[in-house]
């Protein structure tokens, strides 16, 4: 990696924590959804559900929750791409001497370190809802909410890119989105669910990281949470994160 | 020594061609202006040499590096002003040029020092770190020329670079404009189809229909047109055209009572029409042919300086639109 490439992802990595810390609201509001989903729905459906071997309901989706801030957050940091399209800023980035990879790259850090603080905000709620979490748990949980992140954050460039205006927003949303949080295990365990529904959760990054998530916040209860094994997991994230990273800076490269 | 060479260049978007077999050359350190009405192919030509697109057919070389082939070399070359405004709003005029010398690989020791001098010499060094969002849109568009500058580029694109400001931004806009390639040794390119804005270029190609219809010195298009008109009003309009005739051999005719000849160089012309004539002269003024006038006479039809499209309103739109769904 030449130095221009490596100075093009410090500073759009830069720019977007700058803003990221001006705009205070954005981190209220993001982690809002979130917070709604665990304790009003996770605590009310806590009344309800019961799943095996003692682990209360909101114990049991709070991996999913962290893997749906995630979610949220990589996928809309991403997404700012297509305000930078449609308000110019993208031009900027286009005319530079920079490498296309470096751009994506850099957009898919930017994701990553957006949403690794929400979630680690998240993380810390555990002895709340009455989790015990050692220090090496959570620098596991933190880990691979890094890396799950970058794949989302990827992900979210990828749809990007075959947008030019936000008004695609909805489309994705509720089609890409939201199908892929139910999809995930995030509510309930994968291998519940019918075989055609069970496709999709196989192909959605998301599923794997949430396994992982749900590893190492409940080690001892891997019967009831885990669905494939941990190395499983991690592969499938960094391949698809791979993927992703490729085909993005591909489309981007392409000149009309 | 051409700076900017394009040789038959086209580009096709599907059957039709936006740009349909262009050549010209552009003078190292000189102010080459593009000039046509909306949708002549100013911007696609513009983007083509920016090499944000490819051509279909045809040359176009910045400092002898092909824009196909070469373009991280053209990029390295070249600072581009386009007609939308590319600012990120959030961020401080200072920040918004340091992001940039990011992005052009500045040397470190050099980012500050050059910021500051472009932020100088936009006059807009007192509001580094003010938020863009609080500027005006002539301030905007400074702050974007002194971006484009800070890297020294050996070409600068503008691209309607005056659109939508008012009158007073866009003339003190064209005071830095014109002083760049003296100042800092860059070569412009600048599109417009504001006619008397291109005055200041020392060449420029009329394009109309993705074909370059003219080109040369604005003196040598206004030629085109016939010259200078001079209008006389004399205490005796019959005799005033008798001795011009004798005098100078130049044909005069009188029209609702002031006499008009047409003279190669009229400016030139008037201490003798005024020395031949005497005191029967009462007034003269000077028509000078206009570029509007040699785009008229090339195409049939005016370049009308058409209102500020909405463009910026519905941005801003939708930018709140934005906001309230981010949350």
């Amino acid at each position: 990696m030449i130095r221009s490439d490596f100075n093009a992802i410090y500073v759009i990595v830069a720019r977007e924590l700058i803003k990221f810390v001006r705009e205070k609201g954005r981190l209220i509001s993001t982690l809002a959804r979130p917070l709604v989903w665990l304790f009003l729905v996770g605590g009310g459906m806590s009344k309800m559900v019961s799943p095996d071997m003692g682990v209360p309901y909101i114990q049991f989706i709070f991996p999913g929750i962290i893997g749906m801030t995630i979610l949220f957050s990589s996928i809309f940091s991403s997404i700012s791409i297509i305000w930078d399209k449609e308000f110019g800023f993208m031009k900027e980035m286009l005319a530079a001497p920079v490498s296309r990879f470096s751009i994506v790259v850099g957009k898919a850090l930017s994701g990553t370190a957006v949403s690794t603080i929400q979630a680690l905000v998240i993380l810390l709620l555990f002895p709340v809802i009455g989790l015990k979490l050692g220090i090496i748990q959570i620098l596991f949980i933190l880990c691979i909410s890094i890396i799950l992140s970058f794949c989302l954050s990827a992900l979210g460039i990828l749809i990007a890119t075959f947008y030019e205006n936000f008004e695609s927003f909805s489309v994705i949303m509720n089609f890409i989105v939201m199908p892929m949080f139910f999809l995930s295990g995030a509510m309930y365990p994968v291998r519940l669910l019918p075989p055609v529904l069970g496709i999709f959760t196989r192909i959605n990054p998301l599923t794997y990281g949430i396994d992982a998530l749900k590893y190492m916040v409940l080690p001892e209860k891997k019967l009831l949470t885990q669905d494939f094994p941990l190395g499983l997991d991690i592969s499938v994230i960094a391949v698809t994160s791979v993927i992703f990273v490729v085909i993005a800076a591909n489309v981007f490269e392409r000149r009309k | 020594m051409s700076i900017i060479t394009v040789e038959n260049l086209t580009k096709k978007f599907g059957p039709i061609a936006a740009v349909d077999g262009i050549s010209f050359g552009v003078e190292k350190g000189s102010i080459f202006g593009f000039l046509g009405p909306n949708g002549a192919g100013k911007t696609t030509t513009i983007n083509i040499l920016c090499t944000l697109l490819s051509l279909t057919s045809g040359k176009a070389l910045i400092d002898g590096h092909d824009c196909m082939k070469e373009s991280s070399e053209v990029r390295k070359k070249i600072g581009i002003v386009f007609q939308d405004n590319t600012l990120d709003k959030e961020l401080t005029a200072y920040e918004n040029l340091l992001f940039h010398s990011y992005l052009y690989n500045v040397p470190k020791n050099d980012r500050k020092p050059r910021i500051e001098d472009a932020l100088n010499f936009v006059g807009l060094y007192e509001r580094s770190n003010e938020p863009v969002k609080r500027f005006s849109g002539g301030m905007k568009r400074r702050l974007e020329v002194a971006r484009s500058i800070v890297h020294q580029p050996k070409v600068l694109f503008l691209d309607e670079p005056t659109l939508g400001l008012d009158p007073q931004s866009r003339t003190s806009l064209w005071e830095f404009i014109s002083k760049l390639p003296e100042k800092h040794g860059v070569t412009i390119f600048m599109t417009t189809h504001y006619m008397e804005e291109a005055e200041i270029c020392n060449k420029i190609a009329i394009i109309d229909k993705g074909k370059i219809i003219a080109q040369g010195s604005p003196e040598d298009l206004k030629k085109m047109v016939g010259g200078d008109v001079i209008y006389l009003k004399t205490k005796d309009n019959r005799k005033a055209i008798k001795d011009i005739k004798e005098a100078l051999n130049l044909d005069a005719e009188e029209q609702d009572g002031e006499i008009y000849l047409s003279a190669a160089r009229g400016d030139a012309c008037i201490p003798t029409l005024i020395q031949t004539l005497a005191d029967m002269v009462i007034s003269v003024r000077l028509q000078r042919p206009t570029l509007n006038d040699v785009f008229l006479k090339l195409t049939g039809k005016a370049i009308r300086p058409e209102a500020v499209s909405g463009g910026n309103e519905i941005k801003e739109a939708i930018r709140s639109y934005r906001r309230k769904f981010d949350k």
